[in-house]
């Protein structure tokens, strides 16, 4: 790791005029994808703008049609507190281990963007809304590829809005030795339709129309048994090719749809 | 009887230090002055070494000093060298060639040390490495086994034509081909015995200090052996007298064979500390031990097992190639040979059996012995082959074994791979494994686990291991570069405390508990009385240290011996305060008695008499109490048992799930069940983990390890294993060591990889499926299940 600048902010506003003034810094909030790659000598930043204190970004908050979680809220306050969303509260159960999910916030995760991340799923899969200091984004529009977003520079992830669904089920088949999906297929039935959202697979979060479509129809893991995603394009690694990539999406699929059914 | 003996499952002594944080490992030491250096590490696979200019690094801020290779071979240090000296079929010697320090001239390894930058704290000299400006000119490497001898493969190594090391074999070629010509079936299976890393959990370090008033050199290191390593560093490397140099090994966490070996690191500190004068420490993170560590086994094998018509063996023909990495580390060249060719007769009594290997140069870490080191690897041959022929034959898998097993009644055996059992009752331990896994339900289970989506199999694997390499004399006649015996030392104190030196190396095997309870036994001595000292070579008389389950079968015979010189010595000074002829003295729970008698003195008061001695047989005895021995085994010991695992596999997503795993070992006699049950489900963890999991993967193109962190190298974790059920057979100890132990640290992992298999095997048997490489990974499995060749293994 090389030095940094450390400061810790009080506010959105205070995190936000402190980033305008660093020459590259950097938000930290659980710090658990960022520092690993400070101590690999990959990143090097020279200010950190530690927001994980600052309490308007802390916390679940169940609205009427929705569940509001603040960015720096971690995986384990998430599992705790989305009681009224179970599929998300089950995923955030999913993610790493103990440490991790005491420490890793949704905003962090959201904003990395890692192709293998288990929270693109559940903001894909249920319709969320992305809330910034500037504006508010919709999911579909939030990722834009490998480790890549909608966020301009210095722009904060504040809060993530979640549509409460009538069913819904996330179903994750870990990549062995990090942990990270493999694959993880999101599967919402809402009074709109039904979404079907796919990480770990490809480059980033993607949804499968085909299946969308058959579940709308009829929503049973038998609708869409015989849907497949192209293996083409699909991530292709020493833990599981493009094709098996695929296959497991059918099957992620179908047991999620079991599962929320 | 005594408290806390031999049998007893006492609590750990070490428990309390360790679970409380209050451990000491080499990197929680800091010296006074200490300075900290950083190896800059090749990136290249192959590379050729052209310049390093460390003008700007030696501008940085806080950086000492500079060393490269050229230093070290400017200022005479020597190769670091290779402890087991093997010969080609045609008598040559193999080809070992020199394994610098610090690169010089070429880079063989991704890791490979390239130089070192010495300065005030570990961050300095880690920013000062990275001013350092290293001319390579990259070369095409090679890393896989099967390609390492194959034309026009990258040369390792001049002088090493096709990357062979050597090319050896063991065993009565004619005897097996005439086997072969008569046999009724012969079983062939061509397998991938996968490469690993060891990952201990505490990362190597060392520390290296220089005392100029006394011209003594100190170096603290995480070693398995500190003893070796000062023999080796001293007397090759460095070029030391062993009394100039001491060498302390702490609290290691972990070794699994991977701390055993004399590291360049080691020498570089010791080297260093004299040159800038300061302590120079060295600490390894985790991705540079993923680089810098010995890995094990990654064996190619294609082997052959003759069979009559009733399934009896008549002959066994092995053909291996063992990939060696860049450079011989200290034992990797006898690891692929005598601790594996010698094991292929398993536990049965085919007679006559051939082996050849041919060890090959890769750019790859060296590799070495890792847990079972050699033995896991012959297992897995020998048990994938019976499995198989089995499945080919008909044969049940206990029948086809029942009718192979060396009987009882037949030791000690004579394998036709030089070993000689000395016992053993393979018969009785699987059938109590048959029973505890209630084997006699698993058709049932199978069709439970059917109606669930997920197929059942059951494998079972059988081993037998040679533990406490010896004796000496013929290690020395098959290499060995150094004598296998051990030393103990029994030290009593004036007021009856005894203070225990061993050789044997404690870095997770228990021994301040399990030898404190020998000592308790042998001596009456309560355990809390009994301090165990180990790993610093100025405390101890001199030590082998502690890998291939030797500790207690050769550590623990030492202790034994020295207890007997102790009793000895006891009985002449009883004799005398009891006026009685020494003859008639017995020594039983620690007292000193007159036989026949009520009179008698207890051992602390023989102790407080030898050193106080006032009334003491001054004129024929020494005063004092304190008693070395050293013991060189007469035989290796014979650990064996059998695994039974059961496995449910996903149709679906080839997932598998372990939901039952038994075994029963014959370790000989048992002196404390938790700490052997602890040892063997370590061991089976490491051995699943393997089967499952963990794979050391370079790629083919660039040379790099892919697998170089823990986001992609898979470690067994504790959802991987169901909750094992293991169980002991004492009925059948050993018959040539005092205590009749046979060793118990390795066992798992031998038994285990086979068994877990077998069981995949088993599983997938309506596919057609007739083997599985290691790890069986999910992917592999949907593809065997879906017609798919599996990837055949580079
Ligand atoms: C061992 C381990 C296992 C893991 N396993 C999983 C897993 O199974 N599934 C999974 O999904 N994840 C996993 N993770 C990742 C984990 O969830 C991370 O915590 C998460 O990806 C990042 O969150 P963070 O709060 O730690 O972010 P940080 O590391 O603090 O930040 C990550 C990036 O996001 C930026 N950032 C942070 N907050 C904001 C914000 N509010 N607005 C804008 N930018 C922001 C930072 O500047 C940085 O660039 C694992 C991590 C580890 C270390």
């Amino acid at each position: 790791m090389y030095n940094f600048n450390y400061h810790r902010a009080g506010s959105v506003d205070e995190a936000v005029a402190l980033m305008a003034k660093a020459s590259d810094g950097r938000f930290l909030a659980g710090g658990h994808s960022l520092l690993p790659t400070m101590k690999q000598r990959l990143a090097q930043p020279t200010d950190l703008i530690d927001i994980g204190r600052i309490a308007a970004l802390n916390g679940v908050k169940t609205e009427s049609n929705a569940v509001v979680v603040g960015a720096a809220t971690p995986h384990a306050e998430v599992n705790a507190s989305a009681k009224a969303i179970p599929a998300l509260m089950a995923l955030a159960a999913k993610i790493g281990d103990p440490h991790v999910r005491h420490r890793g916030t949704i905003g962090g995760s959201i904003a990395n963007s890692d192709p293998a991340a288990d929270y693109p799923a559940a903001l894909v899969g249920l319709g969320a809304t992305v809330k910034t200091n500037k504006r508010t984004i919709a999911a579909d529009d939030f990722f834009k590829g490998l480790f890549e977003t909608a966020l301009s520079d210095g722009e904060m992830v504040v809060s993530v809005s979640f549509p409460k669904p009538e069913a819904a089920a996330y179903m994750k088949f870990p990549q062995p030795a990090s942990r990270f999906a493999l694959v993880g297929v999101f599967v919402a039935r809402t009074s709109g339709g039904v979404r079907v959202a796919v990480t770990g697979a490809g480059p980033s979060v993607f949804r499968v129309k085909a299946m969308e479509d058959a579940l709308k129809a009829k929503f049973t893991p038998d609708a869409i048994k015989g849907i497949t995603v192209p293996a083409k394009g699909l991530n292709s690694d020493i833990h599981g090719s493009a094709e098996y990539r695929a296959h497991l999406v059918n099957v992620m699929a179908r047991r999620a749809v079991a599962a929320a059914a | 009887m005594v408290e806390n003996g031999i049998g007893a499952r006492v609590r750990r002594k070490e428990d309390f230090r360790f679970l409380t944080g209050q451990g000491t490992y080499t990197d929680d030491m800091n010296r006074p002055g200490q300075a900290h250096v950083f190896l800059l590490r090749s990136p290249h696979a192959h590379a050729r070494l052209k310049k390093i200019d460390a003008r700007q690094a030696l501008a940085a801020p806080g950086v000492i000093a500079v060393i490269t290779g050229a230093d070290l071979e400017a200022a005479g240090v020597g190769p670091l060298p290779c402890g087991w000296q093997i010969f080609n079929k045609d008598g040559t010697p193999a080809h070992e060639p020199p394994h610098p320090v610090l690169a010089v001239g070429r880079v063989r390894h991704v890791g490979d040390p390239v130089a070192a930058v010495i300065a005030e704290t570990r961050a300095l000299a880690r920013d000062g490495a990275e001013k350092l400006v290293v001319d390579y000119d990259p070369l095409p490497s090679v890393t896989a086994t099967a390609q390492a001898a194959k034309a026009g493969a990258p040369a390792v190594h001049d002088g090493a034509p096709n990357n062979v090391c050597f090319d050896w074999h063991f065993g009565d070629a004619a005897a097996v081909d005439q086997a072969f010509a008569k046999a009724a079936h012969v079983t062939t299976i061509d397998l991938y015995n996968n490469r690993l890393v060891a990952n201990a959990i505490e990362p190597r370090a060392a520390i290296g200090e220089y005392d100029p008033a006394a011209d003594r050199h100190t170096l603290y290191t995480a070693s398995q052996n500190p003893h070796v390593i000062r023999l080796l560093m001293g007397a090759y490397v460095l070029k030391l007298p062993e009394a100039k140099l001491r060498v302390v090994s702490p609290d290691v966490g972990g070794g699994f064979g991977s701390k055993i070996y004399h590291y360049a690191e080691e020498a570089l500190v010791t080297w260093a500390a004299k040159k800038v004068g300061r302590p120079v420490k060295w600490t390894a993170d985790r991705s540079e031990s993923f680089i810098s560590d010995a890995q094990g086994r990654d064996h190619v094998t294609h082997a052959e097992l003759a069979l009559d018509k009733s399934g009896k063996f008549l002959a066994l023909r092995v053909q291996t190639t063992a990939n060696l990495g860049g450079y011989l580390s200290t034992f990797s060249t006898a690891i692929p040979t005598y601790l594996y060719a010698t094991l292929l007769a398993g536990l049965y009594t085919t007679p006559a059996i051939y082996c050849g290997v041919k060890a090959v140069f890769t750019n790859t870490v060296p590799v070495d012995a890792y847990r079972g080191a050699g033995r896991p690897e012959a297992c897995f041959v020998v048990e994938r082959l019976v499995e198989k022929a089995a499945q080919e034959m008909g044969l049940d898998k206990t029948e086809i074994r029942r009718k192979n097993f060396v009987p009882k009644s037949a030791m000690p055996y004579q394998t036709p791979v030089a070993l000689q059992y000395d016992s053993g009752d393979f018969i009785t331990h699987m059938e109590a494994a048959l029973k505890l896994a209630d084997h006699g339900g698993a058709e049932k289970r199978r069709a439970d686990a059917k109606k669930r989506g997920k197929l059942l199999g059951v494998g079972l694997s059988t081993y037998i291991e040679a533990c406490g390499i010896a004796p000496s004399n013929v290690a020395g006649a098959l290499g060995a570069r150094a004598g296998l015996y051990e030393s103990a030392e029994v030290r009593f104190h004036p007021t009856g405390t005894v203070t225990l030196f061993t050789g044997s190396h404690s870095h997770g095997q228990s021994h301040e508990t399990t030898f404190a309870q020998l000592i308790a036994e042998g001596l009456g001595v309560p355990i809390e009385n009994v301090e165990v000292v180990h790993g610093d070579t100025d405390r101890i008389a001199f030590g082998m240290g502690t890998y291939g389950s030797r500790s207690l079968p050769v550590g623990g015979s030492a202790i034994v011996k020295a207890m007997d010189k102790i009793v000895a010595k006891g009985k002449k000074i009883a004799a005398h305060m009891l006026e009685a002829a020494e003859a008639d003295i017995e020594f039983k729970n620690g007292t000193f008695r007159v036989a026949g008698t009520d009179k008698g003195l207890s051992i602390g008061q023989i102790a407080f008499s030898a050193y106080v001695p006032h009334n003491f047989p001054l004129e024929t005895v020494e005063p004092g109490l304190d008693e070395t021995a050293f013991y060189d085994p007469k035989n290796f010991t014979f650990p064996n048992g059998t695994h039974i695992c059961e496995v449910e596999v996903d149709e679906d997503t080839g997932a598998v799930q372990l939901t039952r795993f038994v075994a029963v070992d014959d370790f000989g006699r048992i002196i404390n069940p938790m700490v052997v049950e602890g040892q063997v489900h370590g061991g089976i963890v490491q051995g699943v983990g393997q089967a499952l999991v963990e794979d050391c993967i370079y790629d083919p193109t660039s040379g790099q390890l892919v697998t170089g962190s823990y986001m992609d190298y898979c470690m067994p974790k504790a959802d991987l294993v169901p909750s094992f059920q293991v169980a002991t057979n004492e009925g059948a100890p050993c018959t040539h060591n005092p205590l009749g132990v046979k060793g118990c640290g390795e066992a798992g992992t031998i038994g285990a990889g086979a068994a877990v298999i077998n069981a995949v095997v088993d599983a997938l048997k309506g596919f057609g499926v007739t083997h599985m490489d290691m790890p069986a990974t999910p992917e592999k499995i949907w593809r065997a299940m879906h017609g798919k060749a599996a990837k055949a293994a580079e």
